[in-house]
């Protein structure tokens, strides 16, 4: 390689800090919250896989700190990359840190690359805007990028046009841009959302090479918890604009204290599972980020829901004794040890009432939880809340 | 609730395919549009579904897998084999000679938001079906009513438009039109790959207690194994237009033969982190081959880790000169490799 790289800071060990981080869009309609509020830390050399269902907020995050919003957007709140605030900067402050230290990967790699020009040319473009060198150099180092990224033959390769490569090949070309000027920070936004599973896993083994050789932190954007399995250190939970859950990939997995992580492992059908196992779907849909109504958002859907979740919205608390492990529900003592069918009921009616069905009410039941928390020292008896042990939804 | 859904309830054949053949014409561009070769879309494809049985039919994009499903309701011609339902080849039936039999079998689309009609009201959808084979008359209304509770949605909802439901009832409304007219075989066709997973998951055990309740015999169409692992009762897994492998539930997972099957199964993302860490990968190289010019002999070799790695020179002649039959080869299901070996990977 021809190319002088900078020498890597090593000054402070996080290299991205989003605090309360907010982005709402105004429309006809009203001012739509995409995002309230998110804070997160990004360490050297981690991945950090942010995961929610479509319309939670997850992409409007880093997007926001890229700078890549419409100018209509409102942004609040502060994203730092090494002390270095981003939000505010204007394009061409941002130009000078876009793909030179933070570097985004985006899910369809068809619209991401230009179409008329070859990638070696794309991948050298990205190389020249950041660096004095020569074409030649630049050229050189996109065959070295194609090796990385395990494109065959990329001496070849190299000067093909997008239309001739396939999707994961292509989606391997936005990996090997992104990766082109070591940034210290990649966000990969849905990276195999559109490929088949076993292109899914060539891709990420692509971009996880990529990282290793670079030593970049990842921020792993997805809705499929089993890629944040296998590819996440900690690991963010959104719903509804807000960070509701989050922890190390182990916390999140094995010991949830959010009902919506709880929920959505409950649902997710596993090829390690026979058919006897039954699913334990989460009723309802997520609410319109358009007047959002006081209170927690996951409440509707929620089967330990109470009345202090109509009030209050529950802030992000630390749940464990490390304080690595947060969530924000008012119950999460409640959910220490617990599974998903002991939350959810294993049903297979939807409802987009204030219905939800109750696997087993025992859990709410029990008092001596309860009375731990003070927050809701002061709600209605506890186990009047039988929420749904009548609806006959659950016979169908 | 609990229903007994492990154990497979097959009883007889209700359905079943052999020797499907549909190659499309592939034309050149300009005036004359000549034909100049043709899309092996599915080649020789033979398989049985049971009543109250679910097939699950596996595969990457471009395998063939939705026009399996397509040509095993007659929606397109077949090039060549046949489809026996009620003691009917349904490839020779003319369409008005097939509008009967249509009632029996009917299809879920994978798109709710393509498949139902934007201008109609979710009553008149599911209506639909009635009136077009004239079963509306005599309590067609209230049939509707019962059919929009059957799938779990509000019955009181009838006179709302599509775009009203979110994308898991939009799904509802596709199945409860399909369920109208009473069939006895259903095509799903990817139901639940548009939804997010916390929907997905209700409408999966919708489509699990539906079969219990009616009897219905699905051909379960999905890229998703995860799914097709929990769904089915057996599983076909295509590749290029072919089925490579064919086995029970239980058995394909457990100990998958065929290194097409194994690299699939391998290559599904777990969410469980401690046996991500552990698990061991088959990746695949390359692309799937086009299908206008598939490979000789065993359509995998291309891209197949037993060829590159394992097999010797004089083994892999006979991948290349001869198409591996679809037969047991001692795993106690069938398995189209000259090489089958017994793996387990989850």
């Amino acid at each position: 390689m021809t190319i002088e790289l900078n020498a890597r800071s090593t000054a402070t060990d996080t290299v991205l800090e989003v605090d309360n981080l907010s982005v709402s869009f105004p429309t006809e309609d009203g001012l739509v919250k995409a995002v309230r509020g998110v804070s997160y830390t990004l360490r050297r050399g981690e991945t950090l896989g942010i995961v929610g269902e479509s319309g939670s907020g997850k992409s409007v995050t880093s997007l926001a700190l890229m700078g890549l919003l419409p100018g209509s957007a409102k942004i609040t709140g502060s994203a730092r990359f090494r002390g270095e605030e981003l939000l505010g900067k204007n394009d061409r402050e941002m130009s000078k840190i876009r793909g030179k230290h933070l570097a985004m990967i985006f899910q369809d790699p068809l619209t991401s690359l230009n179409p008329v020009y070859p990638i070696g040319k794309q991948i050298a473009e990205a190389v020249l805007v950041h660096h004095d060198v020569s074409k030649r150099a630049a050229w050189e180092r996109a065959v070295d990028l194609l090796k990385v990224v395990g494109i065959p033959f990329p001496e070849q390769r190299v000067n093909n046009y997008p239309h001739e490569m396939s999707g994961g090949m292509r989606q391997r070309v936005v990996i090997a841009i992104a990766m082109a000027n070591n940034p210290e920070v990649m966000i990969a936004d849905e990276p195999t959302t559109a490929l088949d599973v076993t292109v899914q896993a060539q891709v990420l083994e692509a971009l996880e090479a990529a990282r290793t050789e670079i030593g970049a932190a990842l921020v792993l954007i997805t809705h499929d918890l089993g890629v944040i399995a296998g590819h996440a250190d900690r690991v963010c939970v959104m719903y509804a604009g807000k960070l509701v859950e989050s922890g190390t990939v182990d916390d999140i997995f094995y010991r949830p204290r959010m009902p919506y992580a709880l929920g959505l492992l409950g649902s997710l059908p596993r090829v390690d599972e026979g058919r006897d196992a039954r699913l334990t779907p989460i009723v309802g849909t997520p609410p319109s980020l358009l007047n959002l109504p006081p209170g927690c958002p996951f409440r509707p859907r929620c089967p330990l829901a109470q009345d202090i979740c109509d009030e209050v919205e529950p802030d992000l608390v630390t749940v464990d004794a490390g304080g690595q492990h947060t969530a924000a529900c008012h119950f999460s003592t409640q959910l220490v040890d617990t599974q998903a069918t002991d939350v959810f009921a294993v049903t297979s009616v939807d409802v987009d009432t204030e219905e939800v069905a109750v696997a087993d009410t025992d859990l709410v039941a029990d008092t001596d939880l309860v009375a731990d928390t003070d927050l809701i020292a002061d709600t209605r008896p506890v186990a009047d809340t039988r929420l749904a042990a009548d609806t006959s939804e659950d016979a169908s | 609730m609990t229903i007994d859904t492990s154990k497979p309830a097959a009883t007889g054949t209700v359905i079943s395919a052999r020797n499907l053949v549909k190659h499309f014409p592939v034309r050149s561009r300009g005036i004359l549009r000549r034909r100049i070769g043709e899309v092996h879309a599915v080649c020789d494809v033979s398989f049985d579904i049971g009543a109250t049985e679910t097939l699950g039919l596996v595969g990457e994009s471009g395998c063939g897998k939705s026009t399996t499903a397509r040509l095993l309701l007659n929606l397109i011609r077949p090039t060549s084999g046949e489809i026996h339902y009620a003691g009917k080849d349904l490839a020779q039936l003319s369409r008005s000679q097939m509008r009967p039999l249509r009632r029996d079998l009917q299809i879920v689309f994978q798109d709710p938001f393509a498949s139902l009609d934007p201008r109609m009201t979710v009553f008149e959808i599911i209506a639909e079906p009635l009136r077009i084979h004239g079963l509306f008359s005599g309590g067609g209304a209230a049939k509707v009513r019962e059919l929009m509770s059957t799938v779990g949605l509000n019955s009181e909802h009838g006179n709302r438009y599509p775009h009203e439901f979110s994308g898991g009832q939009r799904q509802r409304i596709g199945i409860a039109r399909a369920l109208a007219l009473r069939p006895k075989v259903l095509v799903l066709d990817e139901p639940v790959s548009a939804l997010d997973v916390s929907i997905q998951a209700g409408v999966i055990n919708l489509l699990e207690d539906l079969q219990h309740e009616l009897g219905l015999s699905y051909l379960f169409v999905s890229h998703d194994l995860s799914v097709v692992r929990h769904i089915a009762h057996r599983v076909a897994v295509m590749y290029l237009g072919r089925i490579v492998e064919t086995a029970t539930v239980e058995d394909l997972f457990t100990k998958a033969s065929h290194p097409y099957t194994q690299a699939l199964i391998s290559a599904i993302p777990l969410p469980d982190p401690r046996k991500e860490r552990v698990r061991q990968r088959i990746l695949l190289t390359g692309d799937v081959p086009s299908p206008v010019s598939p490979p000789s002999g065993c359509r995998f070799r291309t891209r197949c880790p037993k060829f590159a790695e394992q097999l010797s020179g004089p083994e892999r002649e006979l991948c290349i000169n001869e198409v591996p039959a679809l037969t047991d080869r001692g795993q106690g299901h069938r398995s189209a490799c000259h090489y089958a070996e017994a793996v387990k990977l989850v």
